[in-house]
């Protein structure tokens, strides 16, 4: 029942959406992952968007969805098809760095807007910031300095650290010792896709460490929780809420229990948007919304809260009002920096069982009024 | 670094090539006896892991999961061949990587059309899990000494079926001429069936047991196809015994290499780009193996034909 109002769902979200358009409609291109190994994430965050779209039931929107899977050459090709050919005002939807730094600098330099709902790669909050570009998620660091932070709270002082070896590994491990006051126990690199644990697992366990610290997102994380969990290792694990959202935590099962990650949302942050989300978002689609889907909704919240205030053809006005940030946001305080990156609470969250569904509790806060290390290399 | 510590990579890299062995296993006997290469063999690891973790999930039983993954992959298997494969085996390579490349964009485009996009559930059955204490103090998962045992038992079983058996001598024989043993009135279409499904049942049987603990996603067939096809190389092809070999060598490169060397450039390097460079060194490490044995003996350790 649930695969099949789960298919149903997917099935009408991937038609193209088309709003009637009449003169002052907004276009907005997404380009996101719905195949192949990432698409669970690419699926949330449209789900996200089109809840949010949906209850907004306006008439001046209109939605194109295009599938990159999760290939950066697909994504430039549909970028400038959306650009040229549907003459789209916005852009959005990448969920990974190394597709949004093949699509975001040259829709930028068109003069298109970009809003990011989840990669936020250093370069794009440093020096290769660019007006256009907002990112509604997080910078890439952010989620690792949180847990850097819980580590010094938490009295952690002898972590093992791991991450693969690919830059967003490398960035992980750098903002967890950016915030981190501790010894390093061991520092790993493993690599891009890996399945098997063991020898990483071996080594955590002679190195006489007090916490682990991973980020191993998507299969990688699931294989290595499970792994983690059979070893007998009881050194207290921590990792950012990527190895812990809601489509992987139920592939998990007891082995992620207790696990501690950092989150800028949970499904329990208190707030009336929040609520309203998550309860909409279940009841539309039949499972618990993810951090992805919250990214989603509220990126489309803030696109539509410009729209209200300015007509994306006067872009200056419309970037205030972006910039702005006015609108109800699912993790409540919102307010972008000087690089046009949020400034957020991130929060420290706990996995939990409720009934037969595995999901995140928050704790506590790691991070109040979070910024990124870049904002100052960015010159508009 | 402490002998307990190297002890139990070792037992982590027989580990991993004795799961190696049972993917590439089949992968051998069709590429040694049909002259196929297929692609898809990666996709028959996922459908075994998928049936297993629906079997496991509905019944909440692991062997009946395993039966299921091993006969869900065979069918599966039974049917490309008759279907798809059969038409290939008078085309060249190019055209057979094709097709088999297309059923792999089938296979994991059907999977997520059945179970969505979001990784399955599929677990240790509890009286497996846990650690045991081995003598000198290891502590080892038991989930991983089954996983040897069921290897070797399993590379027992396919050495006594193709020495001893009448299946196993119209294999070999299969192998080496096929145009004589149709001469001599074997059915040599359905003798293929066989193979191709013994090869694909073999994969799904993997593909559950090392689903238990890892993750049951779509695609997740690939990479461990990519390790096969170096195994089935370095082993020589079609040779179950140089299949067994590889694996076990390839296993423990590729275990020991992750772990020794980074620690060997902790000697003369600073720490953190020793881990880089050690970690990004012994990711090629048995690629370069693999060049090694190739460079002394081209048709592989223990391939008959040039």
């Amino acid at each position: 029942m649930k695969l099949k109002s789960l298919a149903l769902a997917t099935c009408m979200a991937s038609l193209p959406f088309a709003a009637l358009a009449d003169g002052h409609s907004l276009k907005v291109g997404m380009i996101t992952t719905l195949s192949g190994g990432g698409a669970g994430l690419g699926i949330d965050v449209r789900d996200g968007f089109m809840l949010a779209v949906g209850q907004a039931d306006r008439n001046d929107i209109e939605v194109v969805i295009e599938d990159d899977q999760r290939k950066p050459e697909i994504a430039v090709q549909l970028a400038d098809k959306m650009i040229q050919s549907e003459k789209v005002d916005v852009l959005t939807g990448i969920i990974w760095s190394n597709l949004a730094m093949a699509v975001v600098p040259a829709a930028v330099a068109q003069g298109k807007f970009y809003l990011s709902p989840n990669a936020g790669p250093s370069v794009l909050a440093g020096k290769g910031c660019n007006e256009n570009y907002f990112n509604v998620a997080w910078q890439n660091d952010n989620l690792h300095e949180a847990g850097g932070a819980y580590a010094n709270t938490a009295g952690y002082a002898n972590s093992f650290i791991l991450a693969p070896n690919y830059p967003a590994g490398q960035d992980a491990l750098t903002g967890y010792k950016r915030m981190y006051e501790g010894e390093l126990a061991g520092e790993l690199f493993t690599k891009l896709g890996q399945t098997d644990y063991a020898s990483e697992i071996a080594q955590i366990r002679a190195s006489g460490a007090d916490s682990v610290y991973f980020f191993l997102p998507g299969g990688m994380g699931i294989a290595f929780l499970k792994q983690y969990a059979d070893s007998g290792l009881e050194i207290p694990v921590v990792g950012p809420a990527f190895s812990f959202d809601q489509g992987i935590l139920q592939a998990v099962g007891d082995a992620a229990l207790g696990v501690v990650n950092t989150s800028q949302w949970g499904k329990d942050i208190d707030n009336a948007t929040n609520a309203q989300f998550v309860e909409t978002f279940q009841a539309e689609y039949g499972r618990l919304p993810s951090l992805y889907a919250s990214q989603g909704f509220d990126t489309a919240n803030l696109l539509m809260s410009a729209m209200d205030v300015a007509d994306v053809n006067d872009a200056d006005a419309f970037r205030t009002a972006l910039q702005a940030a006015d609108f109800d946001s699912t993790r409540g305080a919102f307010k972008f920096g000087s690089n046009n990156h949020p400034i957020q609470d991130i929060y420290v969250r706990e996995v939990i069982k409720e009934g037969d569904v595995y999901t995140n509790k928050i704790i506590g806060t790691a991070l109040t009024e979070h910024s990124d290390v870049y904002a100052a290399e960015c010159k508009f | 670094m402490s002998m307990i510590l190297l002890a139990e990579q070792v037992l982590n890299g027989l580990q991993l090539g004795i799961m190696l062995f049972v993917m590439a296993a089949g992968l051998t006997l069709v590429f040694g006896v049909m002259g196929l290469i297929n692609l898809a063999h990666g996709s028959l690891f996922m459908i075994g892991a998928f049936a297993a973790a629906a079997v496991a999930g509905a019944t909440g039983s692991f062997v009946l999961a395993l039966i299921a993954a091993l006969s869900a992959a065979a069918a599966v298997g039974a049917l490309v061949e008759v279907v798809v494969i059969r038409r290939l085996y008078n085309r060249d390579h190019l055209d057979q990587v094709l097709a088999t490349f297309a059923l792999i964009l089938i296979f994991s485009e059907g999977t997520r059309w059945l179970f969505g996009s979001f990784p399955l559930f599929l677990n240790i059955p509890s009286y497996l899990a846990g650690p045991v204490s081995l003598p000198g103090g290891i502590e080892y998962p038991l989930y991983r000494l089954t996983l040897i045992a069921v290897g070797l038992l399993i590379a027992l079983g396919l050495f006594l079926l193709i020495s001893r058996t009448r299946l196993g001598i119209q294999i070999r024989a299969g192998e080496n001429d096929r145009e004589m043993i149709a001469a001599l009135g074997i059915d040599i279409s359905k003798l293929y069936t066989i193979v191709f499904a013994i090869g694909a049942g073999l994969a799904g049987l993997a593909g559950a047991l090392v689903g238990a603990i890892q993750s049951v996603q779509v695609g997740m067939g690939e990479p461990v196809l990519i390790l096969a096809f170096v195994v089935i190389v370095i082993g020589g092809i079609g040779s179950i015994k140089g299949a067994l070999i590889a694996s076990i060598l390839v296993g423990l490169t590729d275990t020991l290499g992750g772990v020794l060397l980074p620690a060997l450039f902790k000697q003369f390097m600073e720490a953190s780009a020793a881990t880089s460079a050690g970690s990004s060194l012994s990711s090629m490490l048995i690629y370069i193996l693999m060049a090694g044995v190739l460079i002394v003996r081209p048709t592989g350790l223990f391939g008959a034909r040039a």
